[in-house]
């Protein structure tokens, strides 16, 4: 190595040297030429889109869709539900932000409907398709059952949403399939997410299936023969045994 | 408004491992590199700690570090037949995006292919007799005793962690006895398995089968590879693929190439520039350079001497269409190359659930797992079963993270109270066999530009037309029963079986092993590129990555890529620079 | 630029530390063969001259000076040490040059600060500092005005350091110690001359001087306290042998720790290029000191003690494993740790909270970075964990309190 090459080096590591300025003005960022890999203290890229209050449905909606996720995945003997889960939340906050709008989504037209093994297909990204699938469902749990489907007896609701999974109750504006795989989805992705997102709230989906967590070192217990591994349960941002902030 | 600026030695298209792979070995030889990458700057302590890299939602779900298809993505259909629609979000695969690329979130299952794959038609043939028309598979160009030696070198820079089966031609027990002769054993130890693979390997042993440790990228101990890098004991955390490896236990581009790179005053890494083209000299001898876009949306044009296309395969192909470079592959005449033998994986399984046992899967890791080649290649006889290929049959524990993983029993819904108390109850106590399998080319499945769909930059997106072919169902179908077998062996309460039925659906992650598109060959009328992985039309033009591949073999492609770089690498210091021009006279 | 061979440290583990020992050869003979120039280039390495004397933040070309120092007094810019006439050493004579290394004052026979560390370049022969000059004569010159420095008054009157001189300042030769050995008292001139570990192994008064008592226990600068590196019975780095030192300042990793941040530098630009019986003579004369039997702490409270435990095995097991034994040359073991065991926890603090990362060099390329937590956790979540680090083993070191955190986390919010 060089003189130079370490004097480059120890500029980057010192001073958090990122990336250079490039000449002629070009706006690529510009690595290596003996650089060294950019570093700096307290940079790093901590979870950040949908850990803060946000929200996108209406009252509503919002009642709607805590409704349908108490059914997808129930409170009961067994366990708690999306309810204690606080799926409804996670789901708002998703809406809310780059997921609900689609924006790392190819969204251009033209659209078509598809075959089933050619994946999403609606034009409207996952929020809008919320919006519009629940303001159809509650229009029709009106007409059917007059009241929206937040009023429904839980079988009612196991009734109408069997119906959406296995296309026989179909919407207008958009595909109640779709609507339904994405919300199931979405539920679960909330209900087993990381806290931080709003879902899984105090971490009861984790601790009712035993999955430990956000833990990175099972070294000792790559041996465990069949045997149960106990271990507190802990998020990202901790768990009940830590000092409190 | 095109700006030019001054010329490199070389360009590479693409920084992730096999970009990483040239840069290293390029700038080694005194040539002056620049790498141009797609996707943002990534390192380990910033973009994935391990105070934060264990997150589901962010890396998976909401792809993270992947490609986003707002930027690019392909359109997809089965046949021919149909309409095909683009892949609004990612679903069977998932192309990386950023330095490192995929090289950053794979599993780090790390095979060699076996000396018949690179041989398969003339194999084949002369085994059993001509393949069936439309059967477009084709011999490398190159062989498995030549690849020999870069196999070697990337397991050495990777630190693979594993048990050789065949030591110049002798059999090592442990190992695998089917695999090609090594020159060397693995530098690493195989990692500790777990229970899961512990019941698997004695189940199969009970079937007379050979298992052995999966090579393995998770390191099972310290090592300081080749170039003086330094990679962690693996800690066993179950976030391997689709995520980067927070302790740097995991070879990637980022622990085993990238920091020895950055000290060199030779090379230089422009981040957020996408290549839109590969550019030909005006007299259609040789590629001039690239004419890439930054973030400003300026169009800039870099002259190189060499260009190498490292980028994902289903993007190298569409760069070769976008650029009209080689022939288009035409499914009607056959004629034609570029987009020819798009191969991807057959994958099936049989899950195991235990009663009292726990298999705990969240103590895992990408490449931790027992595994048996008796049914891949060509290891077992063919006669008579009317396919070629196979695959192997593994009982991998890479993770058991919730979202993603929580199978339950056959009969058991899909929501509701008993689908949740199945899943509570299964989580701690299943594993998987898989049937990892070849993928043999066919002349429908190919890749070619959409005629309506296209990127943000308003250029064509790549199409795939693909399904699953009788090959793949009479390998599936002959093979999955033993995975079946060995799962029933292994002392669970029951077995759900999950057979490759009806036809490639691009929705449910799969795996990222798309191959082909831009393959090796002897001949320009049937393959992009020579044995040496330079193009027939450009001599200063190389190509990399699993779009090589002629057909996929019953592997992980990531060793097969790593040697085929080294090799190709190789060809340019050692022939090329010596002498420019074709190394292979068409 | 070619890649290189299997690294020095793939060697060293390969064959076993012992190989390091038996590479030692004659030192003087190989010194005497050369010449002048490269005899000073290779003691301005030793004495780390280019660290200070170059703007590394603005890119300032080496040797050029710039460099902003921080002092507790206020902020001293190092001169430009090329021959450039005007803004450089150009019109200096090698008098003045030793002038300055030896008595601390410059061509016009005014104080230097003793920001630069002339205290211990002192023990350097006149030999040695023509032999820099020399060196520093065969740079390209570099017209680079030194800005003025930032200090206040009385500190800004130059003849105010005539009284630190006073105080402080002794004018010494270097004199061996008859009864050790030659490379003992090699080791100890290159401690206490060029290397000038005391510069932040030993504790300051208030006036920034060496406190005699401290020596090499251990000092504070800039927030980062720089632990204490006596190798005795009851020194800080007891457990580490003359092979461990070696390895560390030659190759940048060691089984105890690696370097980062501000040693890291000093191994990047300075100890890595020495010759490997320079490093022996140092560690072997840092080994030779004792220190007093450290003042034991008890142990913290049991319920603080768990929570910390907690705290370390949710967040620190991933690298430095759930027994703290680290990973030797990578992630370093933390149960006996100088560092998280140091009297002052500043650099522990700092580190959890910000981060580090471990400096290139020859032997490691590699540039490992533990990742910042101060997103993460809390003040009093990184005082009990420091507390429970700190009291747990063998040796035990005062609890850390969460004003302690908060302090430095403030700290570091103004600095970055």
């Amino acid at each position: 190595m060089t003189g130079f090459t370490r004097r480059r080096i120890v500029q980057s590591m010192l001073f958090g040297g990122t990336a250079l300025v490039l000449p002629s003005g070009l706006i690529a960022a510009e690595y290596g030429r003996g650089e060294g890999m950019p570093w700096s203290p307290f940079k790093g890229e901590p979870p950040y889109h949908g850990t803060h209050a946000d929200s996108f449905f209406t009252p509503a909606e919002r009642e709607a869709v805590a409704a349908i996720c108490a059914r997808l995945i129930p409170s009961d003997d067994d366990g708690p539900g999306a309810t204690e889960a606080d799926v409804v939340t996670f789901l708002d906050r998703q809406m809310a932000g780059f997921y609900g709008r689609g924006q790392h989504w190819y969204m251009r037209g033209p659209f078509a409907e598809g075959t089933a093994t050619q994946g999403y297909q609606s034009r409207f990204p996952p929020a809008m398709l919320y919006r519009n699938a629940l303001a159809e469902l509650d229009a029709y749990c009106r007409t059917r059952h007059d009241a929206v489907f937040a009023g429904l007896t839980e079988e009612l609701q196991d009734e109408v949403l069997t119906g959406l999974d296995e296309e026989t109750l179909t919407f207008e504006s958009v595909s109640a399939k779709t609507f339904f795989d994405l919300i199931l989805k979405n539920t679960i992705e909330g209900f087993f997410a990381d806290p931080i997102y709003g879902g899984n709230r105090d971490m009861v989906a984790w601790r009712y299936i035993g999955f430990p967590g956000t833990r990175y070192d099972y070294r000792d217990f790559v041996g465990h023969d069949g045997a149960p591994i106990q271990l507190a349960t802990v998020s990202l941002t901790g768990r009940p045994g830590w000092s409190a902030p | 408004m095109t700006r030019e600026l001054p010329g490199v030695d070389v360009v590479l298209v693409g920084f992730g491992w096999t970009g990483a792979i040239f840069a290293e070995k390029l700038t080694a030889a005194g040539l002056d590199v620049l790498a141009l990458e797609r996707g943002p700057w990534r390192d380990t302590a910033k973009d994935f700690a391990t105070t934060f890299a264990q997150d589901e939602l962010r890396y998976y779900w909401r792809h993270g570090m992947f490609q986003e298809t707002s930027q690019s993505t392909l359109t997809f259909r089965n046949n021919s037949a149909q309409t095909a629609l683009p892949m609004r979000h990612w679903g069977s695969f998932l192309p990386g995006n950023g330095v490192g690329g995929a090289g950053v979130h794979w599993n780090g299952q790390t095979y060699r292919f076996l000396p018949s794959d690179f041989v398969a038609r003339s194999h084949n043939e002369e085994r059993y007799g001509r393949l069936p028309e439309g059967m477009t598979v084709q011999d490398y160009g190159v062989t498995y005793e030549e690849l020999e030696p870069h196999f070697d070198y990337f397991e050495k820079i990777c630190g693979i962690c594993g048990k050789a089966g065949n030591l110049g031609g002798s059999t090592v027990e442990g190992g695998n006895p089917f695999e090609g002769p090594r020159s060397d054993e693995y530098p690493n130890p195989p990692m500790e398995m777990t229970f899961s693979q512990d019941r698997f390997a004695a189940a199969a042993r009970e079937l007379g089968l050979s298992p052995f440790p999966v090579p393995s990228a998770n390191m099972s101990r310290a090592y300081v590879n080749p170039l003086g890098l330094q990679l962690a004991p693996c800690t066993y955390c179950g976030f391997c693929e689709k995520y980067g490896c927070g302790n740097y236990s995991k070879s990637s581009p980022q622990t085993t190439i990238i920091p020895v790179l950055m000290q060199r005053e030779n090379f230089t890494l422009r981040t957020e520039t996408e290549v839109l083209s590969i550019e030909t000299a005006a007299d259609g001898s040789r590629a001039s350079g690239v004419t890439y876009v930054d973030t400003s949306g300026e169009t800039v044009f870099q002259p190189a001497e060499i260009v190498v296309m490292c980028a994902y395969p289903l993007e190298n192909t569409r760069l070769m269409l976008l650029s009209g470079i080689g022939t288009p592959y035409d499914p009607r005449s056959g004629e034609g190359v570029v987009g020819k033998n798009y191969c991807y994986q057959v994958m099936s399984s049989a899950t195991v659930f235990f009663e009292e046992e726990f298999t705990n899967g969240f103590v895992g890791a990408g490449a931790l797992g027992m595994t048996v080649d008796d049914y891949n290649g060509d290891n077992f006889d063919h006669s008579k079963l009317g396919f070629i290929g196979g695959g192997y049959i593994a009982c991998h524990t890479t993770n058991a993270r919730p979202i993603e993983s929580h199978p339950v029993p056959e009969g058991v819904p899909g929501w509701g109270s008993e689908w949740k108390r199945a899943m509570r109850e299964n989580f701690l106590k299943t594993t998987t066999v898989g049937v990892h399998g070849a993928s043999m080319a066919h002349r429908s499945n190919y890749l070619d530009l959409d005629p309506t769909y296209t990127d943000a930059h308003g250029r064509p997106l790549l199409r795939m037309t693909y399904d699953f072919t009788l090959n793949d169902r009479r390998l599936t179908d002959h093979i999955t029963p033993i995975a079946e077998e060995i799962a029933r062996g292994m002392g669970g309460r029951e077995v759900k079986v999950n057979a490759l039925n009806g036809s490639y659906d691009s929705t449910p992650y799969q795996t990222t092993h798309n191959t082909g598109g831009t393959i090796m060959g002897s001949s320009p009328a049937d393959s992009v590129v020579n044995r040496y992985c330079q193009s027939w039309d450009l001599p200063n033009l190389f190509v990399a990555g699993a779009g090589l591949f002629p057909q996929n073999a019953g592997y992980n492609p990531t060793g097969t890529v790593g040697a085929l770089a080294y090799w190709a690498a190789e060809a340019i210091t050692e022939q090329y620079m010596r002498q420019p021009g074709p190394l292979v006279q068409a | 630029m070619s890649g290189r061979p299997a690294s020095r440290l793939a060697l060293a583990i390969a064959a076993g530390l012992g190989a390091l020992a038996a590479a030692t050869g004659p030192a003087t003979a190989q010194e005497l063969a050369h010449s002048q120039v490269e005899r000073g280039r290779y003691l301005a390495i030793a004495g780390d001259c280019e660290a200070c004397h170059t703007d590394f933040e603005n890119g300032g070309a080496p040797f050029a000076g710039g460099r902003a120092l921080s002092t507790p007094f206020g902020t001293i810019y190092s001169p430009n040490l090329t021959p450039d006439d005007e803004t450089g050493l150009g019109r200096w004579t090698r008098e003045e040059f030793h002038r300055a290394l030896d008595e601390g004052r410059d061509d016009e026979g005014r104080h230097l600060y003793p920001a630069m560390p002339y205290p211990y370049y002192t023990l350097m022969t006149r030999q040695d500092t023509d032999a820099i000059f020399a060196y520093l004569r065969s740079l390209e010159p570099v017209a680079a005005e030194t800005p003025e420095n930032d200090l206040p008054f009385p500190l800004n009157i130059r003849r105010a350091v005539a009284g630190w001189k006073l105080l402080y300042f002794e004018n010494e030769t270097f004199d061996s110690v008859p009864d050790q050995s030659e490379e003992w008292n090699r080791g100890r001139f290159l401690v206490d001359g060029p290397l000038h570990c005391g510069g932040c192994h030993t504790g300051k008064n208030w006036l920034g001087a060496d406190i005699d008592d401290e020596y090499l226990r251990g000092g504070l600068l800039e927030n980062w306290f720089a632990p204490n590196i006596r190798g005795g019975e009851n020194g800080g780095i007891a457990h580490w042998e003359v092979e461990d030192i070696v390895e560390f300042l030659g190759t940048g990793r060691g089984r105890h720790t690696v370097p980062m941040q501000r040693m890291g530098e000093v191994v990047a630009i300075s100890t890595q290029n020495l010759r490997e019986e320079d490093l022996r003579a140092v560690a072997v004369y840092l080994k030779s000191l004792d220190d007093a039997v450290r003042e034991e702490h008890d142990a913290p409270e049991a319920a603080r003690l768990e929570t910390g435990a907690g705290l370390y095995f949710d967040n620190c097991a991933a690298c430095h494993a759930a027994d703290r034994s680290g990973v030797p040359y990578f992630f370093a073991p933390l149960d006996r740790s100088n560092k998280v065991l140091a009297e002052n926890p500043a650099s522990a603090i700092r580190i959890i909270l910000g981060g580090a990362r471990t400096q290139p060099t020859e032997a490691a390329p590699s540039m490992l970075a533990m990742p910042p937590f101060a997103w993460k956790l809390s003040d009093a979540q990184i005082a009990d964990l420091l507390t429970y680090l700190r009291g747990s083993g063998d040796r035990r070191a005062a609890p850390v309190s969460a004003a302690q955190v908060a302090e430095m986390r403030e700290y570091l919010a103004q600095e970055h």
